[in-house]
């Protein structure tokens, strides 16, 4: 690994998780770059069926044929060539905390994983780079016929029911990136949840990217069957490392009658990642779909959580944070398209901008013809703290029905002065003044994440604000 | 020994306004003065320097506080050397709940040397603080989860600022105008909650051009101000007088300072 070049911009003391785990002991790692071999390696290598390595170079061809999209973030700097597409870093399933190897551990207490183990015993998943090193499941869900695994897993024990659902929502062609996920996909989440079983606590994955130039293209697959329901939960930290480094997931959702399931997302890549994610779920019938998406780090990040109401009586939520600094763009939103009548969709955003970061909104409320008494209601907050800093607002509204109730507030505020000093006048530092700001404003979102998260995420902040003021 | 908040020759520009022009006051420990004056008298703006607002530039004169000088602090400083401003206006602080200002807010205050990401008094300490003060002042428990000022009503603000002083217990008080634009039953009710906070520790300044404050909370002595310096000052008798009567005398006592506040209220308007 090369860990020579320390990248000027971003000190390794400026991020709290950017230690650099001695971990070599990678068991396989693609060469650099991308063409139909490697599509073909990494197939065999998982002793893929045959279905799945047509799959992949059906969708390489795709990659190779759409073109960069051209709005959003800067992509020129992407060098899709001088990237690693897959390894794996520990050959074996782990079942047990003391089974995982030590360095990988290591880089777990850091982030405070044991704690989650600890509290959501069993139900705990872990992605360390490629493949989930660290998995179990709460007997008494598996005895209810719940599967939660890696997506990996899920196409080999699961063959039917994956293949059923496996590239429906997202199909390859939908996009660039999807494209790209779709050829050279690995680890990633698999869910399923039985007609009317509830689980009424979160399952969780981490995941990491801690190899430069190493590409994470995991693929979470989650079908929620009737008057099922779920939460899951992702939290995503990388180490800091010089290079460019690429995130670029896909999460397909199915949620059928009755059907809940919220998604939680907090994502903290380092300064150098791109961040490049497709999200969609399908709501049936009087189903509720949530998306809760925390957006920090990465140098860009484009992604805009859709929800296709499908069926009427479904509902759409997303609630999205975004915290953009030094050399950092989130370009973020959600994405509701109102297939049926008498479906509703809120989207709340709300985004950070300082020391020269660019947040923007962007997103997309679509209602089909015929797909009468809709309702929208679309919330953008930005909150900009310095003058170097911007927000953009893209909100696209296309109706092709009349019958419907569409709702857009967008506000833009800065820190007032007086609130600083209010706060200051109490004792509070200027540092801590602005960030119990933050923290305020996007208080509204954080109180609907699990506690554990809600806290890092706070902290997180506070981080961010450090040395941002004066 | 007793503390002693000290303001010489003080003046301070509001951007490039000359608002206060000379005021020289000193408070003790244990005493209670009014401050008085008419609109655009300088009340508040002394009120603001002496926090620390950024926008009110001390031009000359000094404030200290048991011998620092203040000038150059910020107000966060000035606060964790023991003063406390209460808000004519308090500020609404969106998403940020009561308890965790307080509790931040108090472990800086009572640790001034504390930085940002040091510990915070201890959660089961300050809860049971919390709640024994919100007892005395007769606040619902349910406050403290409120997020700061947002919603609001005038005197729940000002009770807000009462239980502030009350947490943050300083060596000088300011209170801006704490009686305004509330009912009796309100204004009853912060006098009696400052009332049960004053004592021999602690020194104060009730700003007002009302004398309701001041019948619960009785000064040793009474100033009042125009344009920009305090022009008298004397003892409870003072303060009565102007409520009874009004400014008319005092304006014709002092009708250089008079003109000259008229000049910055044609300015400022």
């Amino acid at each position: 690994m090369a860990t020579d070049s320390p990248n000027k911009d971003v000190g390794v003391g400026d991020y709290q998780y950017g230690f650099h785990d001695q971990t070599d002991t990678y068991t396989f790692k693609s060469r650099k770059g991308l063409d139909e071999e490697i599509v073909r390696q990494i197939s065999e290598l998982k002793k893929e069926p045959q279905w799945m390595t047509d799959f992949r170079l059906e969708a390489f061809r795709i990659f190779e044929e759409k073109p960069m999209p051209n709005w959003g973030g800067d992509l020129s700097q992407l060098d899709f060539q001088d990237i690693y597409y897959y390894m794996r870093a520990s050959d074996n399933q782990e079942r047990d905390w003391d089974d995982v190897p030590e360095d990988i551990r290591k880089t777990y207490d850091r982030l405070g994983i044991p704690e989650a183990e600890k509290k959501y015993l069993a139900g705990v998943k872990a992605q360390y780079e490629s493949e989930v090193v660290y998995g179990s499941l709460q007997e008494d869900l598996a005895k209810q016929g719940v599967i939660f695994t890696d997506t990996d897993s899920a196409m080999r024990d699961h063959p039917e029911l994956f293949r059923e659902y496996f590239g429906t929502v997202i199909p390859s062609n939908d996009n660039k990136f999807a494209a790209l996920n779709s050829a050279v996909w690995s680890g990633g989440s698999f869910i399923y949840v039985p007609p009317g079983v509830q689980i009424d606590f979160p399952l969780q994955a981490y995941f990491r990217i801690n190899t430069e130039n190493m590409g994470q293209f995991e693929r979470t697959l989650i079908i929620v069957d009737e008057g099922a329901s779920v939460h899951y939960v992702e939290g995503c930290t990388a180490p800091t490392y010089s290079s460019e480094s690429l995130h670029s997931a896909v999460v397909e959702i199915i949620v059928k009658k009755n059907a809940r399931c919220r998604y939680t997302t907090i994502q903290n890549w380092s300064n150098n990642v791109y961040n490049l994610v497709t999200k969609r779920a399908m709501a049936y019938r009087d189903s509720l779909m949530e998306w809760v998406d925390g957006n920090l780090g990465s140098r860009l990040t484009m992604k805009y959580p859709a929800i296709y109401l499908m069926e009427p009586g479904a509902r759409g939520e997303t609630l999205s944070i975004a915290f953009a600094s030094d050399g950092q763009h989130q370009d973020a939103g959600a994405k509701m398209v109102h297939c049926a009548p008498h479906t509703s969709s809120r989207i709340i955003s709300k985004s950070i901008s300082k020391n020269g970061g660019r947040s923007s909104y962007r997103g997309l409320v679509k209602v089909d013809k015929n797909a009468k008494d809709c309702k929208s209601n679309v919330v953008c907050d930005a909150l900009i703290l310095d003058p170097e800093s911007r927000s953009d607002t893209y909100p696209y509204i296309e109706v092709d029905e009349e019958n419907v109730v569409i709702e857009h507030e967008a506000s833009v505020s800065k820190i007032a002065e007086e609130q600083l000093f209010y706060l200051m006048s109490r004792g509070l530092s200027e540092v801590e003044a602005s960030s119990m700001i933050v923290t305020g404003f996007i208080e509204p979102l954080v109180k609907e994440l699990p506690m554990e998260y809600a806290v890092e995420m706070n902290r997180l902040i506070e981080l961010q604000m450090e040395g941002s003021v004066g | 020994m007793t503390s002693l908040l000290k303001i010489e020759n003080l003046h301070v520009n509001v951007e490039e306004t000359p608002i206060l022009k000379g005021v020289n006051l000193e408070v003790k420990a244990g005493e209670i003065h009014a401050l008085m004056g008419e609109n655009g008298s300088g009340k508040s703006t002394l009120a603001y320097a002496l926090a620390g607002h950024p926008k009110y530039t001390i031009t000359e004169g000094t404030v200290e506080l048991d011998g620092a000088n203040l000038n150059e602090l910020d107000p966060s400083e000035r606060a964790r050397l023991g003063l406390f401003l209460a808000f004519q206006y308090p500020v609404t602080i969106p998403g940020v709940k009561v308890a965790d200002f307080l509790r931040h807010a108090i472990s800086n205050i009572r640790n001034p040397d504390r930085k940002e990401g040091e510990g915070l008094v201890p959660m089961r300490e300050f809860r049971k603080e919390l709640k024994e003060q919100m007892g005395s002042l007769d606040m619902k428990t349910e406050f403290a989860r409120r997020y700061l000022n947002e919603g609001f009503s005038g005197g729940e603000k000002k009770r807000m600022e009462i239980l502030q002083l009350a947490m943050l217990k300083p060596k000088f008080a300011i209170l801006d105008e704490t009686d305004s634009g509330l009912d009796s039953d309100a204004v009853r009710f912060v006098s009696e909650g400052l009332t049960k906070l004053t004592g021999p520790e602690m020194g104060v300044m009730i700003i007002t051009h009302h004398e309701r404050l001041l019948q619960y909370n009785i000064p040793q002595y009474a100033h009042v101000m125009m344009g920009g310096r305090i022009v008298e000052t004397g003892d409870v008798s003072l303060a009565e007088e102007i409520h009874n009567e009004g400014y008319t005398a005092l304006r014709e006592r002092h009708p250089e300072a008079a003109a000259e506040q008229e000049q910055v209220e044609a300015v400022t308007q």
